[in-house]
């Protein structure tokens, strides 16, 4: 069974991949988890200078689901490339890097520190983040701007570029065509919905920087939607996300139209649910007699009732 | 290395209408825990609601008959969906426990005097430290603070290995009326400077500020569980930060799921 996907020119061993934001630095979880056993692991969001994020209250539960406002915190590219890094590649982890930017400028200058360093397979280009002032998602949030991110990083790397897009756009179809016509090795979708929880006998925002993202089962069956819209708009590849608990899930977006598909929220509750994952999509291919999983991308089938029974 | 198992709720026994001590079958964590660590819990196993694990301090290791760990237990207070779940687990409910987890307490040999200061549900995590002092023959004395006297849990527990208790109650029902600080600050005041001491603490936040304050006052060591919203417990998320003074004297955001959740109290920014 193959279970390989190929991502432009980058070739993944599996189509499970830690999300950004949800898995640390990767090196967090090198004791517990293999992580070369996974297809690759998205670090979390980096700018060029360290960051310190938002004050807690940074999350809150939601009915299945979770909302956060992190506020970007991190070590910037230039520790990370230093410490991180190497350990990530002495355990043989596929490394994809969010990067973030507040400028046009600076996701290129974070870009090209990344594309010096060795190690890096891909950049996720971070123009979705509800939870910063400046940057990110105001470029997500326009054609122009998710055109303009993608191609001046685009110009300034030969590694494959992706840029992670926002749900909370009235077309993300719109958005995913613009990537591709700006060069784009593929996209990712979706970051977190903006959203917001208040403790009604206080009155207060439940996190401090009071609406944040959600993220979790909650939002599956949305995001699952979206993949389905892009896949209809572009050609290029789709590393889908959104609310995916377990192997079913994972399927269900691949279905959809996704290459690979990306885990976050549910590796806080199991930080061990890699191995049931690639376990359970195993055990679908082998069901069904897929040889490939790269032969179920795509495969929804949306014919009516009617005309199934013509066909069958 | 933190393991995650499927563990069997053994016993749950209700302290109060809020607070409950719950024993879980964890071989694997009661064996390595140490005083001070935390482990992650989700009651409903393959409920999305709550959705999140939630952080314990380990309370106590139980030891079977020829002495090996075999179970350990959570001290829990009601307050949200999640601890109801734990308030009424029933013997032979599953849950899953991750651990153990976090920095532990740096435990002090005598002379010095162990001093551990908590507030309510703060207790959790001394008695394992006690335990572990009255091993090594330190002197351990037990500032406690509750609302009541009849939320003053396990103090028999405490009486019997040896520790001092100082009791403090907010209706004056048990011990001093007050919060646990007054005395604690009395004691810190009345101790001669060449007798060495260790303050740990664990509790609300305004206690745990409280303490920091009185013991940078009278120039001694103090070691802070905090509590904190947690997303995973291993780093992942970034949820559960501290503001902290670094080497570089500004202050950083720091997760207290790795850094701690035993901090120095000196280097916290209140």
């Amino acid at each position: 069974m193959d279970l390989s996907v190929r991502l432009g020119p980058l070739t993944l061993k599996n189509p499970i991949i830690a999300a950004s934001g949800c898995f640390g630095y990767g090196v967090e979880y090198a004791d517990l988890v293999d992580l070369s056993s996974l297809g690759a692991v998205v670090v979390k969001g980096l700018f060029l200078a360290e960051r310190e994020g938002h004050p807690a209250p940074r999350i809150v539960e939601t009915p299945a689901g979770m909302l956060n406002a992190i506020g970007l915190q991190g070590i910037g590219v230039y520790r990370f490339v230093e410490e991180k890094l190497p350990e990530l590649r002495a355990r043989g982890a596929t490394v994809i890097v969010n990067v973030c930017g507040t400028t046009l400028d600076e996701y290129v200058e974070v870009s090209r520190v990344l594309s010096d360093a060795e190690g890096v397979a891909a950049l996720e280009l971070n123009i979705s983040c509800p939870n910063i002032k400046e940057g990110g998602i105001q470029f997500g949030c326009s054609l122009n701007g998710t055109y303009d991110v993608v191609s001046a990083v685009r110009r300034a790397t030969r590694l494959p570029v992706i840029p992670k897009l926002t749900p909370n756009v009235t077309d993300v179809a719109s958005f995913a065509r613009a990537a591709e016509e700006a060069g784009a090795d593929g996209v990712s979708l979706v970051n977190t919905f903006l959203a917001m929880v208040i403790d009604v006998e206080t009155r207060r925002p439940k996190i401090s920087n009071i609406v944040g993202g959600l993220s979790g089962p909650a939002i599956r069956p949305i995001a699952v939607r979206m993949v389905y819209e892009c896949r209809q708009a572009v050609k290029i590849p789709i590393l889908g996300m959104g609310g995916i608990a377990d192997a079913r899930d994972a399927i269900e977006f691949l279905i959809a139209g996704a290459d690979a598909v990306q885990v976050g929220t549910a590796n806080f509750v199991d930080p061990f649910i890699w191995a049931k994952l690639l376990d359970g999509l195993s055990d679908y291919l082998q069901r069904h007699n897929i040889a490939r999983v790269a032969d179920l991308v795509g495969t929804i089938d949306t014919r009516s009732q009617d005309q199934e029974w013509i066909s069958s | 290395m933190p393991v995650d198992v499927t563990a069997v709720v053994i016993a749950n026994r209700p302290l109060s209408a809020a607070y409950n001590v719950l024993t879980l079958a964890a071989p694997a964590i009661a064996a390595t825990c140490t005083p001070g660590q935390f482990v992650m819990i989700k009651a409903g196993l393959t409920s999305f609601d709550p959705l999140l694990r939630r952080p314990f301090s380990v309370f106590e290791v139980i030891r079977d008959s020829q002495g090996t760990a075999a179970a350990i237990t959570i001290l829990s207070k009601r307050i949200g969906p999640a601890t109801a779940l734990i308030y009424d687990a029933r013997p032979g409910e599953h849950m899953a426990c991750l651990g153990p987890l976090g920095r532990a307490f740096s435990i002090v040999e005598a002379p010095i005097e162990a001093w551990m200061v908590a507030g309510g549900v703060g207790l959790a995590p001394f008695a394992t430290l006690a335990e572990a002092l009255a091993s090594r023959g330190v002197q351990t004395t037990l500032f406690y603070g509750a609302r009541t006297g009849a939320e003053l849990f396990y103090l028999d527990f405490f009486r019997s290995r040896g520790v001092e208790l100082v009791l403090t109650t907010e209706d004056g029902s048990v011990g001093e009326r007050g919060r646990i600080v007054a005395p604690l600050e009395r004691a810190l005041a009345a101790r001669a400077p060449s007798s060495p001491v260790m303050v740990y603490a664990c509790g609300p936040e305004a206690m745990l500020a409280a303490t920091a304050r009185a013991t940078q006052k009278h120039g001694r060591p103090c070691q802070v569980s905090v509590e904190r919203v947690m997303g995973c417990g291993l780093g992942g998320c970034y949820s559960c930060v501290v503001p902290m003074r670094g080497d570089d004297g500004l202050t950083h955001n720091v997760r207290s799921c790795l850094a701690g959740p035993v901090l120095a109290a000196d280097q916290i920014v209140w």
